[in-house]
């Protein structure tokens, strides 16, 4: 139980995740310390947006504020210094992703955490999605628009706590202010929403990373999740690009994931060998995880992997033609399916 | 939202959580405050105070419709008045706990065919619920948790809602809140703490929760065009357009093999229908029929088209009529193997494969609670 414990003695981060500006994370953010302070810890304010919302005022004035270390240009930085010599047991940060002025010590405001954190103090924070670094393509796809400041996402997945702000983009839209014309509200609705959906998965990975933590903490060795993972097995003669698109299309539609295996008994020749690549390749291209494994029992190997990686489908094919082994003997689909435990299996004939 | 009294039917929103305790009731009446101060005329149709104090606080100053007094087997319940509600007939009317079965004696069995009428009425409704209660997700949440959970609703009824908004909070300030005796009063605290509550249960439901919301999203704002596309055609743009035919018999796992077949219809925007072959010589015991009757009722629940027709070549019946109505893929329960059926002629496994090259054979495996499942307790 090392991991429990040494997270005990670490500092937390909490993040509130929002998927635009104007959903109420800084709201949270600060209802949260006012709620911790009722419980009686020592909560102070370590950053705050320069322009917010006035409804926030009544929260803010609950706390102690330590103002910015430094002004500059419209950013501000945080006084780490006067902060740690304070030593709150919470401080909030609004605005996770801001770059620090120029002369600031720390490049980015999210250093400035790290710091707080490696000196023991907690901290709440937040921010949108469009400043997590591996995000920043996806969401420009969506908004057309560029940003700058970005925070990388394995600080946002190093979180203790992640909770997500989540309102729907038409009441987001009557909040923010009204488009010119119904047309361009339906655009900006719609932009808005994909940018939710995105927002409500990557919450839903921390949340998988979480969960797979927790396990692997008390010792759990069945792996667990919510998730739809899909395995296409390929062989020889399967119907192997029917299998890819399907598989493709469920791990698409949930949001879940794809796998393809090649299970090698014996050697390839070389045209074999070419073969295989570029189903490996085909396989690649359409989203899968590829691994090409070694074993004399290929539907044993199917299983092992499957229950590894927590697979709820497997797809393999399925020869029609009848041979006097599999008569006496059984068919390895048979097997397969005898011994897929809680895991649905898919034959696609050929 | 909606007009009122225009004759358009009202609009649902879903307040969508994972656990007792996670602020939905909260979040609902914070919404009904707001409502109220923007001058619309709101009311409390139901909610479920649970003794806890801040909750009970934020109704405060919201008008409530007096509740209906069932008496039932010598003990008094409390229900939503509807038809009560109905003559007030407010703009929007907040109403918990969407997934309520309604004692026995009531109007109707469930709360959500109450909403259903209020929505028909032209008033908009605000409701909650957890993940856990979709009917879709019943196998999935047994497995993680080892609880059963009785109070289901069909996922239909949530397609009704306009919008699904996820109400988070993290596990750990669940658990915080509980061990304050926030959500529960002490001793039922710590018997929910024991089982339900159990970190690693809140943390896959919430993971649930969060893909759930994403999905409502995505079919009602994303990709409407898709959506609706499909409801014309039943297909999207660009991707074959598949049917699943649900194979019903007496099996034990038919109830697991509907739902699972119907969640995969439901994400792949597929039709589903269902079909029993019932024989024609020989009799079928009256366990059977029950069971039989039972599955068929459930998947029409579903809204899923049930068939029930005859013939003595089970395998070959329900090719033939697969085929007929143009099935992609057919899913069957996992056999229970005889030895002798290991052989190929008699396995029904490969009967329907040789019969059908023409489509996919889905065997569905039966969900048992995983060993990481604590929870022996229903819900």
């Amino acid at each position: 139980m090392e991991a429990e414990e040494a997270r005990q003695y670490r500092a937390r981060l909490k993040v509130f995740l929002g998927y635009a500006s104007g959903v109420g994370k800084s709201h949270r953010m600060l209802d949260e310390g006012r709620r911790r302070k009722e419980r009686g810890e020592d909560v102070v304010i370590g950053a705050l947006q320069r322009k917010r919302d006035p409804s926030l005022d009544r929260l803010v004035e609950l706390f102690e504020v330590i103002p910015p270390l430094i002004s500059e240009n419209g950013k501000d930085a945080i006084d780490l210094p006067a902060i740690l010599r304070r030593r709150p047991q919470v401080c909030l940060v609004d605005g996770l992703a801001q770059d620090n002025p120029q002369q600031a010590p720390n490049r980015k405001r999210y250093q400035d955490v790290q710091e707080l954190l490696g000196a023991g103090v907690n901290v709440v924070t937040s921010i949108n999605l469009q400043y997590i670094e591996e995000l920043r393509a996806g969401v420009e796809r969506i908004t057309g628009k560029r940003v700058s400041e970005t925070v990388p996402r394995s600080f946002i997945l190093s979180a203790d706590e992640i909770e997500i702000v989540d309102v729907p983009a038409e009441q987001l839209l009557e909040r923010v202010g009204r488009q010119p014309d119904a047309q361009s509200a339906a655009a900006e609705r719609r932009r808005l929403s994909q940018l939710r959906e995105l927002a409500l998965l990557v919450a839903a990975e921390v949340v998988d990373h979480e969960l797979a933590a927790y396990l692997k903490d008390h010792g759990i060795e069945q792996p667990l999740s919510t998730q739809e993972r899909v395995l296409v097995c390929l062989t020889a003669r399967a119907n192997f690009e029917t299998m890819i698109d399907m598989g493709a299309r469920i791990a698409r539609r949930f949001s879940g994931e794809l796998y393809a295996i090649y299970v090698q008994q014996t050697s390839l020749s070389p045209g074999d060998k070419a073969a295989l690549d570029a189903r490996l390749e085909r396989a690649r291209q359409a989203g899968a995880i590829v691994e090409v494994l070694a074993s004399d029992e290929p539907t044993d190997a199917i299983l092992r992997f499957a229950r590894e990686k927590n697979v709820t489908h497997i797809f393999i094919g399925h020869s029609l033609r009848k041979s006097w082994w599999s008569r006496l003997f059984g068919n390895p689909v048979d097997h397969l399916i005898r011994n897929a435990e809680g895991i649905d299996v898919c034959i696609f004939p050929h | 939202m909606g007009d009122d009294g225009s004759g358009a039917k009202g609009k649902l929103k879903v307040l969508l959580g994972y656990a007792a305790g996670v602020g939905k009731t909260y979040q609902m009446l914070e919404e009904g405050q707001q409502l109220k101060a923007a001058g619309v005329d709101v009311v409390i149709g139901y909610f479920e105070p649970h003794g806890r104090q801040q909750t009970i606080a934020r109704a405060e100053g919201l008008e409530t419709i007096p509740r209906r007094k069932i008496e039932y087997r010598g003990t008094a319940f409390e229900e939503m008045d509807t038809e009560a509600v109905l003559r007030r007939h407010p703009r929007v009317c907040l109403v918990d706990e969407f997934a309520h079965t309604n004692v026995p004696g009531s109007e109707h069995a469930k709360r959500w065919e109450d909403v259903l009428r209020l929505l028909d009425a032209g008033i908009d409704v605000v409701s909650t619920m957890n993940v856990q209660h979709l009917e879709s997700l019943n196998d999935q949440v047994f497995q993680m948790t080892g609880v059963r959970v009785r109070e289901t609703l069909p996922d239909w009824v949530v397609k009704e809602a306009d919008q699904v908004v996820m109400i988070d909070l993290t596990p750990r300030a669940l658990l915080n809140r509980l061990e304050r005796g926030v959500v529960y009063a002490p001793d039922k605290a710590s018997r929910a703490l024991e089982n339900f509550f159990r970190e690693s249960n809140l943390v896959a439901l919430r993971e649930m929760a969060l893909r759930q919301t994403a999905h409502e999203v995505e079919i009602r704002e994303v990709d409407p065009d898709q959506f609706w596309r499909f409801a014309r055609t039943g297909a999207a743009e660009g991707e074959p357009a598949e049917r699943i035919l649900v194979h019903i018999t007496s099996h034990p796992e038919t109830a697991n093999l509907i739902r699972r077949a119907w969640r995969i219809a439901e994400f792949l925007q597929a039709g589903c229908l269902a079909v029993h072959v019932r024989s024609i010589s020989s009799r079928t015991s009256p366990e059977e029929s029950d069971a039989i009757e039972k599955h068929l009722r459930f998947a029409r629940d579903l809204h899923i088209e049930t068939r029930v027709i005859e013939g003595d070549r089970e395998a070959e019946s329900l090719v033939e009529f697969a085929r007929m109505n143009k099935v992609t893929q057919i899913y069957i329960a996992r056999p229970r193997y005889k030895p002798w059926q290991r052989l190929l002629s008699t396995n029904p496994v490969h009967k329907i494969v040789r019969l059908a090259p023409d489509m996919r054979l889905i065997i569905v495996a039966e969900r048992r609670a995983s060993p990481a499942a604590p929870g022996s307790q229903r819900e």
